[in-house]
């Protein structure tokens, strides 16, 4: 591909390549200036027309209805416009230039939005991480002795390390495989699939009230409770704040997590299986092996990169699970997970000292899955 | 059907398949009942969520009331009573006497004023439907509501309305700018030449998995600082940065495999790189594009963090994830509010999920996980 791109430039560069060369400082000015006039006041009247329309946005009594439109014009168009007026600004240079400002144009600003939202803020927030509360005073490590060392934090640390993720991934796989290969011989596969799938659509908040009624201690209310007592004749039970289970009370969020990325990951365990040549599993069974035979010794092994891959995913997104158990226990009654604590040392408590050195325990947790895909990617030959 | 079904096929009726069936459909009940139930549930009055299960809307077998009367002061209310072919105590008759031709008598009330009623199993529905919740939600006024008993009372409506329009506002720019900005550089990336380009995509794949945590303390620092907080274009930008990722990503792996020879010939004819852009590659890549665009519609719309990071308590401008979210911590047994809430945030997404989810499964495979 690098060899393409160089010969296209090569080659297309001649044809545009007829410049009128200046002959001196005057007929340069007189030739260049209204090119000049034009490159900077086409820029400025776009900045103009941009700030006007963030102000109105701001300060703007008018109908909802009508902040809404201007604001999606306002927010998509001025995106193009940039765009536009950047690139012609460029093709009003010499070939030279232009060929080499170019490709900044295309991918400058993504890189500088990368940089100022993500890149960047990596090293500003391990800084953070170093000062105290107010971000006044270097306190070197202090904060993270007291994240490695806090009550509250160690019991984030066993839900999400301990019950979050083998519980949460494992069944979330367990069911994303057995409905992919239950699916797979159904004749209901499509419509199986389709509402297995349906809760990725639904947002997290909307998940935790969902299952927030499930758990409703009222019997009429929680469905839960309504099997729950017809069943044992006892009390109904506060299943998301029972202390006198817990931890196992963090269960019942888990299993929110579970109901909503099976889906997922029976989507791409569907794709991989479907993907298994049949001949290697018909010879299987030619050869007399059953059916759980052929899944654990043939499909398995067959899709076995799918499922680490999925496996992993599962756990990234476990880790930094939020909205589920802030909506649902507000991190309470032993249930508070890594992120909930971080919201709550930053906003709540007002530390970001103590909250950057959270949010740096979790880039230290994801660290490994980086390298391997920056692995994968040295290893592509294509680039 | 797949070469495995057929097979079975000829080897008769199966009992696997039966249990294929049996089993998948155990599994789509679970899947799709607590929504089911949400559902039903926004559309019964509060009374009716508070005494009786939403399944009670199917038909089941109830106690149903075929006769009511007043017991007398003559009826000795602390010794042993004869009502309507039933002898017992007081409280025999609070829990109901069953008579030997299956109806029971049952005192409902207190001890001096109370009805006693005869009461039989029948075949039921609650089919006492209502929209008064969502009129509820939506609207931003006060309005009257009718009580069981007959009388008004003045409610002030939650307006979800307003945060609906506010979620569109957040969403639709937050959903288009980051494509069209990760388009631009997927196609630089892919068929332009510059120093740095290796290390430059190096920092893009290595940002894929960083957790969003990492960036919203000094984010939010910048935001106070520029004034940006609270802002559309502040959570605009915020989305596009954190979705820039994965969309430069997939975007590249689908824009740098499309045949070459087109874009050769597009150059041999003196087109420029913009126009190239524009009017091949963007045509030629609309289902990649759009794969995205429903991925991050979704996000956008159901995401939570963000939005209470960057807009905050400013009510003005309030998604209906916020609004939700407020209302569980503040009026978390108004289950008639909340599922009419909850619903009202998932119709927006679940019409594109199901209208376009062949883009979005495609999506899903073409590799999309965000960090």
């Amino acid at each position: 591909m690098d060899e393409f791109t160089e010969t296209t430039v090569q080659r297309h560069a001649p044809i545009e390549a007829r410049e009128v060369k200046p002959r001196g400082p005057l007929d340069w000015m007189a030739t260049n200036l209204g090119r000049i006039l034009i490159a900077l006041f086409v820029p400025i009247v776009t900045f103009l027309v941009l700030y006007w329309g963030f102000q109105f946005l701001r300060a703007s009594q008018a109908p909802k209805g009508v902040i809404a439109i201007v604001a999606i014009v306002w927010g998509v168009g001025g995106v193009a416009l940039l765009y536009v007026v950047a690139n012609w600004l460029v093709e009003q240079l010499g070939d030279a230039w232009r060929s080499r400002l170019q490709p900044f144009v295309f991918v400058g600003p993504a890189i500088a939005i990368l940089f100022w939202y993500l890149a960047f803020p990596t090293v500003r927030t391990f800084y953070l991480s170093l000062l105290d509360r107010n971000a006044q005073n270097f306190v070197g490590l202090a904060n993270y002795q007291a994240v490695f060392t806090d009550r509250n934090m160690f019991i984030a640390f066993r839900n999400n390390v301990l019950l979050w993720i083998p519980f949460g991934a494992l069944f979330t796989v367990v069911f994303g495989l057995l409905v992919a290969v239950l699916a797979d011989r159904s004749r209901y596969e499509r419509l199986a699939k389709s509402l297995i799938f349906m809760p990725m659509a639904i947002s997290m908040v909307g998940a935790g009230v969902i299952w927030n009624m499930i758990y409703a201690v009222n019997p009429n209310i929680g469905m839960l409770n309504a099997i729950y007592t017809s069943l044992t004749g006892n009390q109904p039970v506060a299943w998301k704040a029972a202390s006198e289970i817990a931890p196992w009370n963090n269960l019942f969020l888990i299993v929110v997590m579970i109901w909503l990325q099976t889906g997922f990951a029976m989507t791409i365990f569907s794709a991989a299986i479907k993907g298994i040549p049949t001949e290697l599993m018909e010879a299987g069974r030619v050869d007399g092996a059953n059916e759980v035979q052929i899944f654990f010794r043939i499909m398995l092994p067959y899709i076995r990169g799918t499922v680490i891959t999925v496996t992993t995913t599962v756990i990234i997104f476990t880790l930094k699970i939020f909205d589920v158990v802030q909506v649902m226990t507000g991190g309470q009654f032993g249930t508070q997970v890594i992120a909930t604590q971080f919201y709550r040392e930053l906003f709540t408590n007002q530390n970001s000292g103590y909250g950057s050195a959270i949010a740096i325990v979790l880039l230290i947790a994801v660290l490994p899955v980086m390298v391997y895909n920056l692995k994968q990617f040295s290893e592509r030959e294509a680039f | 059907m797949t070469a495995q079904a057929v097979s079975r096929k000829k080897h008769g009726v199966s009992w696997g398949q039966v249990f294929v069936n049996v089993t998948l459909i155990l599994l789509v009940l679970i899947w799709t009942i607590p929504t089911i139930g949400l559902l039903i549930s926004s559309f019964r009055t509060r009374f009716d969520i508070q005494t009786s299960g939403w399944w009670t809307v199917f038909p089941h077998r109830d106690w149903v009331t075929v006769e009511e009367f007043q017991p007398g002061p003559e009826v000795d209310r602390d010794g042993v009573m004869n009502l309507a072919g039933a002898q017992g105590t007081f409280e025999e008759f609070r829990a109901g006497i069953t008579l030997p031709d299956g109806r029971r008598v049952l005192w409902i009330g207190n001890k001096r004023i109370g009805r006693v009623a005869v009461q039989e199993r029948q075949w039921v529905m609650n089919t006492n439907f209502t929209l008064e919740n969502y009129q509820e939600v939506l609207g931003g006024k006060t309005f009257e509501v009718k009580q069981p008993d007959g009388s008004t009372i003045t409610v002030q409506g939650s307006d979800f309305s307003s945060a609906f329009i506010n979620s569109l506002i957040v969403t639709l720019p937050a959903t288009v700018i980051p494509i069209l900005i990760a388009a631009f550089a997927a196609y630089g990336f892919a068929w332009m030449k510059f120093p740095g380009r290796r290390l430059l995509f190096t920092m893009v794949v290595a940002l894929l998995v960083v957790p969003l945590q990492i960036a919203l303390v000094p984010i939010l620092k910048d935001y106070v600082r520029l004034n940006l907080n609270g802002t559309f274009l502040g959570i605009w930008l915020a989305h596009t940065g954190f979705g820039l990722p994965l969309a430069t990503y997939l975007l590249f792996n689908y824009i740098s495999s499309l045949p070459r020879d087109i874009l050769e010939s597009a150059f041999i004819d003196g087109a420029s790189h913009f126009t190239i852009f524009t009017r091949l590659i963007l045509p030629l890549s609309v289902p990649a594009l759009a794969s995205f665009a429903i991925f991050q519609f979704l996000w956008v719309w159901n995401d939570y963090l963000v939005a209470l990071i960057f807009i905050g308590a400013s009510p003005d401008s309030q998604v209906l994830t916020q609004r939700i979210a407020e209302m569980v911590g503040s009026r978390g047994n108004d289950w008639h509010l909340l599922t009419a809430g909850a619903f009202v945030s998932m119709l927006l997404p679940l019409i594109v999920f199901f209208s376009l989810q062949r883009f979005f499964v495609r999506g899903l495979l073409a590799g999309s996980v965000k960090g």
